[in-house]
């Protein structure tokens, strides 16, 4: 151990993958922040994975490339990593650690927190249910998103995801009061179109000026994307639960975020999961998603998007598997949609919002909304029965009902699903739209709705 | 003496400490400046290792270990029900007062108010002989809930002295001592007990009354007993958590303990608004009333997590102890063992299948084998039961991976969820081929006395057009409906009318929320009554198109929802038209 300037710096004895191995340690703590000095001065940050008998174990964001063992120290900082926050953060673009990359300087701090937050207490928080209205049909009627949601977006590659998730970002920020609204966005080795896509799309808006940015593209380094989504939930946490606004936080793509982990896992040795993901993967990204929520008494709320692309479509990959398992619901896309240029190409059999209940109905958006949307989903899903007995048999081979129900099928995906990206529909418009479907059917057939709705907003022919 | 050693190495939730020759296997020990709750889980000379229940961010080597010299236990006493608990029994109701809306670290809380005064009626008289488990009085600690005042399952027994009388008191009150061979112990209102070890009973009973939960596909088709054994498998979004929320709300059980294991912090929640404005159906209390929660969401500490389904289980067997059926629901098992292969992880074990250790299957066979209708140990004799529901979130929604498949070797009853059928929206999405019930012979006889000697074989038959239909299912994916003759057609139509007007139920309707037993029997009747009449139809010239026209088909499939537990006039009016349209379309009397 040297002593420079009354900073006392270890040597390193190993460098492993991300992570390096610090020996001669006193007094570092589990988590601790570390920095790294290079013998040409260039530093950078880690935090400590392990302690004990002298060594500890840091794991280094921006990669070990370049590190040498006789040319290295470490510094422990004495304190974990935190997020400088203030109001000034709205607008401003970081790179991935939370460093401004906009060529300002760094924002005034009013608080400096701890990136890896701390749970919510379940008793503290309070159940969302107010209605988000995002002007996506589809969305709004089926798979409806409230306020303190975690919704993730289950895409494949090159799917229209970023289209839909701007989409949502640029029209949930129009309705309600304008200014108690932010959106705050994490790229998460994206590539570096994806990311500015996003940029320009909340410019064009007018809604930049009350984002956070927050980039790590895909050239920067990968053991970054670590902290990105974590510093992106701080400051998410700090606009709603300090200053009472309603944050709608972007997190893409959390896939390349779960191969950043596994890679840490692979230099520890540790025992892997499943597809060499390590055992901790769920508890990891539970300590991300749980990140969303409302809380007793506080005005604001986090709402969660996060993005993630199913490695070949497969949603049995741990990946959106354990999402799944965590989030409130799944918006899925479909490749045979996509296929066919349906926008947005959503797979809604698949697809689920969990809070859907607690946020529709009378008081929110309509007291028949839960009903007719049970009975579209229903009859949707019988026709896709029906059009894969039609494969067999052929059309003539169907009954007069299963016709109907293919009418069904098609009215659902031209006039329900597809839907221009810059089109804003009301969910007015959007229950008119799921009635019209439903019309299709004979009243015999509608089993899941009462009566009085029936009466009241059946469209006979 | 306890130990007292110092930290030495820190990864994560576990911790190595030496000079800790002192401690004792899965003893308690506090954690480093700022306290935190760790238990001992390895020995290796003088070397323990340590799961910690709480965030050890910023722990650092040379930190102070010190041990409590008790195993990790609950507190029980009245004051429990209606309370929300981590997994160490922590209330988190007190730790926001301390922490505010976010979880702190190394905050010491008791678990109940110990200041609470409640109205003690004494059951035993200065010189009577006691022994362990004897009920020495009672406390009413809610509306739904007498609470037994048990002597402690440990204690030596003895002469009792110095009982008070009936009264106010609170919990650290003497209420009485016992003598025993010159040893006088004082009795209070509440004991603890270690969460690891089943409490001792006096013999144990089959299973043979069913556990009601107002479900139509469990109670009818899957049904559990009180005492027994279920698991809930399912991939995510196959409706498990509302399910289980569904059991916990409606079945008729005196307490029902939820336990949050690894998940959502918002369906905790959920449950904590819920529950104070539903009423037991029985009651017509509030649900909360009778409700204890365990929640260990998936972001709090992981070793907690492992902890949670003792500190349940164990609650669970002390209101059993008085007499009482439990229910305890546990979301999800599949977190437990993530949490306990991630300490095997850590200690370094040589992993069995998918890295989990090796004794998963042991832990999940003791665990389930805390369930179990008893009579308790003392007297006076007490019946009680204590009902495991356990949810397995499989990944990738496989069943063949390693919790499903030791869970289903120590359970009875499996209610297994197919996201097929949550896909289509037939919830709750219990898949009628897949599941199946160990209990259905031995409730039978319950059902026969309280509700209709009938019941088993209308059940049979029911389930054997859904068994028809599956068959029949193939060949009309490769040839199409038309393929088929008319009474196998109908199997198709019954089987749809069984599959929305029976299996479905929609948990989010006011009336189909919860059905009774009377109700369920009269839809199962129904419904086959219906398909024997549809086959002499079609004997006696009725076209199968004239059955499915028939009005009565859209009102058996509506019934569930339109007629109210109260309305059973309204079914039996059912039946009388679906006589008369029968009669009519073939034009002759059907017969009975």
């Amino acid at each position: 151990m040297t002593t420079e300037g009354g900073v006392q710096y270890s040597k390193i004895a190993e460098i492993k993958g991300p992570l390096v191995i610090v020996d001669d340690v006193e007094n570092a703590a589990f988590d601790e922040l570390v920095e790294i000095q290079t013998t040409d001065g260039e530093r950078r940050l880690g935090k400590v994975l392990e302690v004990g008998n002298g060594k500890a174990i840091v794991q280094v964001f921006e990669g070990t490339t370049g590190l040498s063992i006789s040319g290295t120290n470490a510094k422990f900082v004495g304190k974990v990593m935190e997020m400088p926050v203030s109001k000034e953060v709205l607008g401003r673009v970081f790179d991935g650690l939370g460093r401004p990359k906009d060529g300002l300087p760094d924002p005034i701090a009013d608080q400096f927190i701890d990136i890896n937050g701390e749970p919510m207490n379940p008793e503290q928080r309070e159940y969302p249910k107010d209605f988000i209205q995002t002007g996506v049909s589809v969305i709004d009627g089926m798979i409806t998103l409230v306020r303190g949601q975690k919704l993730p977006i289950f895409s494949g590659s090159g799917m229209s995801h970023n289209l839909l998730a701007a989409q949502i970002a640029r029209q949930a920020s129009v309705v309600g009061t304008q200014d108690d609204f932010a959106v705050v966005f994490a790229a998460i080795g994206v590539q570096y179109s994806e990311a500015e896509y996003f940029r320009r799309s909340l410019e064009e808006s007018g809604a930049l000026k009350r984002s956070v940015l927050f980039l790590n593209t895909a050239d920067d380094p990968a053991i970054e994307r670590i902290i990105t989504p974590r510093v992106a939930l701080t400051v998410a946490e700090y606009l709603a639960f300090e200053l009472g606004m309603h944050v709608l936080v972007i997190l893409t793509d959390m896939t390349n975020y779960a191969e950043a982990l596994r890679e840490i896992s692979a230099a520890r040795e540790e025992v892997p999961g499943r597809k060499g993901y390590p055992g901790y993967l769920y508890t990891d990204l539970s300590t991300i998603y749980e990140r969303a929520g409302k809380l007793n008494g506080r005005k604001g709320s986090v709402t969660q998007v996060p993005i993630l692309s199913m490695p070949s479509d497969d949603i049995t990959h741990p990946i959106p598997d354990l999402t799944g398992y965590i989030t409130e619901g799944q918006v899925v896309l479909g490749r045979d949609l996509f296929r066919q240029g349906v926008y947005p190409p959503i797979n809604i059999l698949m697809s689920l919002s969990r809070l859907m209940k607690d946020g529709i109905g009378e008081g929110s958006t309509r007291a028949d909304h839960g009903e007719i949307s049970n009975q579209v989903y229903d009859a949707y899903s019988r026709a896709q029965e029906v059009r894969a007995l039609a494969g067999i048999v052929g059309k003539a081979g169907l009954t007069e009902i299963d016709l109907k129900y293919m009418d069904v099928g098609d009215v659902f995906e031209k006039e329900f699903l597809t839907q221009a990206t810059d089109e804003n529909r009301t969910i007015e418009e959007t229950l008119g739209v799921l009635w019209k479907i439903v019309s299709k059917l004979p009243k015999n057939e509608i089993t899941k709705i009462k009566d009085k709705f029936i009466e009241q907003y059946y469209q006979e022919e | 003496m306890a130990a007292q050693g110092r930290i030495v190495w820190v990864s994560g939730p576990a911790v190595r400490a030496d000079g800790m020759s002192d401690a004792k296997m899965y003893e308690t020990v506090t954690v480093g400046n700022s306290k935190l709750v760790g238990e001992v889980i390895r020995l290796t000379g003088d070397v323990a290792f340590i799961q910690v229940y709480e965030s050890t961010s910023g722990l650092k080597p040379g930190e102070p270990v010190i041990g409590t010299g008790n195993p990790l236990s609950v507190l029980l006493g009245p004051g429990i029900i209606g309370q929300l608990y981590d997994g160490i029994q922590r209330p988190l109701r007190e730790l926001s007062k301390a922490s505010g809306s976010f979880i702190g670290r190394g905050i010491t809380t008791t678990p109940v108010d110990m200041t609470k005064k409640y109205h003690f009626v004494p059951t035993v008289s200065n010189g009577d002989e006691v022994s362990a488990g004897n009920v020495i009085g009672t406390v009413q600690e809610t509306d739904l809930i007498e609470h037994s005042i048990m002597v402690p399952p440990d204690h030596p027994g003895g002469k009792i002295s110095n009982i008070v009388a009936e009264g106010d008191y609170d919990l650290e009150t003497e209420l009485a001592l016992s003598e025993k061979d010159g040893q006088t112990i004082p009795l209070k209102m509440y004991h603890r007990w270690p969460v690891r070890k089943p409490r001792p009973y006096k013999n144990r009973y089959d299973p043979t009354v069913p556990l009601l939960t107002g479900q139509r596909v469990i109670d009818t088709f899957f049904p559990i007993a009180k005492g027994g054994t279920g698991s809930i498998p399912g991939a995510f979004g196959t409706g498990k958590t509302v399910t289980l929320h569904q059991i916990a709300k409606w079945a008729d059980s005196q307490v029902v303990v939820y336990i949050g294991c690894g998940e959502r912090g918002n369906e905790m929640t959920e449950v904590l608004v819920e529950f104070p404005h539903l009423k037991d159906p029985r009651s017509g209390k509030p649900l909360m009333d009778r409700t204890v929660l365990v929640a260990n969401t998936s972001n709090m500490p992981v070793a907690a997590r492992e902890a949670s389904i003792y500190t349940g289980v164990t609650i669970a067997e002390y209101y059993r102890d008085m007499g009482k059926d439990v229910v305890l629901v546990a979301d999800s098992t599949s977190r437990w063992a993530e949490a306990l292969r991630e300490m095997s992880g850590r200690l370094e074990e040589m992993p069995a299948e998918e890295g989990y250790p090796s004794y998963l299957a042991s832990r999940l066979a003791e665990f389930y084998e805390r369930a179990g209708r008893v009579r308790a140990a003392g007297s006076p004799d007490r019946d009680g039961s204590v009902t495991l529901v356990g949810a397995v979130s499989p990944s990738g929604g496989d069943f063949t991976e390693p919790v499903t498949t030791h869970t289903m070797r120590f359970i009875k009853t499996f209610w297994a969820l197919d996201a097929k059928l949550a896909y289509s929206r037939h919830y709750p999405s219990i898949n009628w081929m897949n599941s199946y019930s160990g209990y259905l012979a031995d409730i039978a006889k319950w059902w026969g006395e309280n509700i209709n000697e009938d019941w088993l074989s209308l059940r049979s038959e029911a389930y054997g057009v859904l068994q028809r239909e599956d068959t029949l299912k193939e060949i009309v994916r490769l040839l199409g409906p038309e393929a088929l003759p008319d009474e196998e057609k109908l199997i198709l139509e019954v089987a749809r009318m069984v599959k929305i007007g029976l299996l479905q139920q929609n948990s989010f309707d006011d009336v189909d929320t919860y059905c009774s037993p009377e109700k369920q029997y009269k839809l199962l009747k129904l419904l086959v009554d219906f398909y024997k009449k549809g086959q002499q139809a079609l004997k006696e010239g009725a076209s199968l198109s004239d059955i499915r026209e028939m009005s009565v088909v859209t009102l058996l499939l509506k019934a569930r929802m339109d007629v109210k537990d109260d309305e059973m006039p309204k079914l039996d009016k059912l039946e009388n038209d679906m006589q008369e349209q029968f009669k009519s379309i073939t034009g002759v009397k059907v017969s009975n």
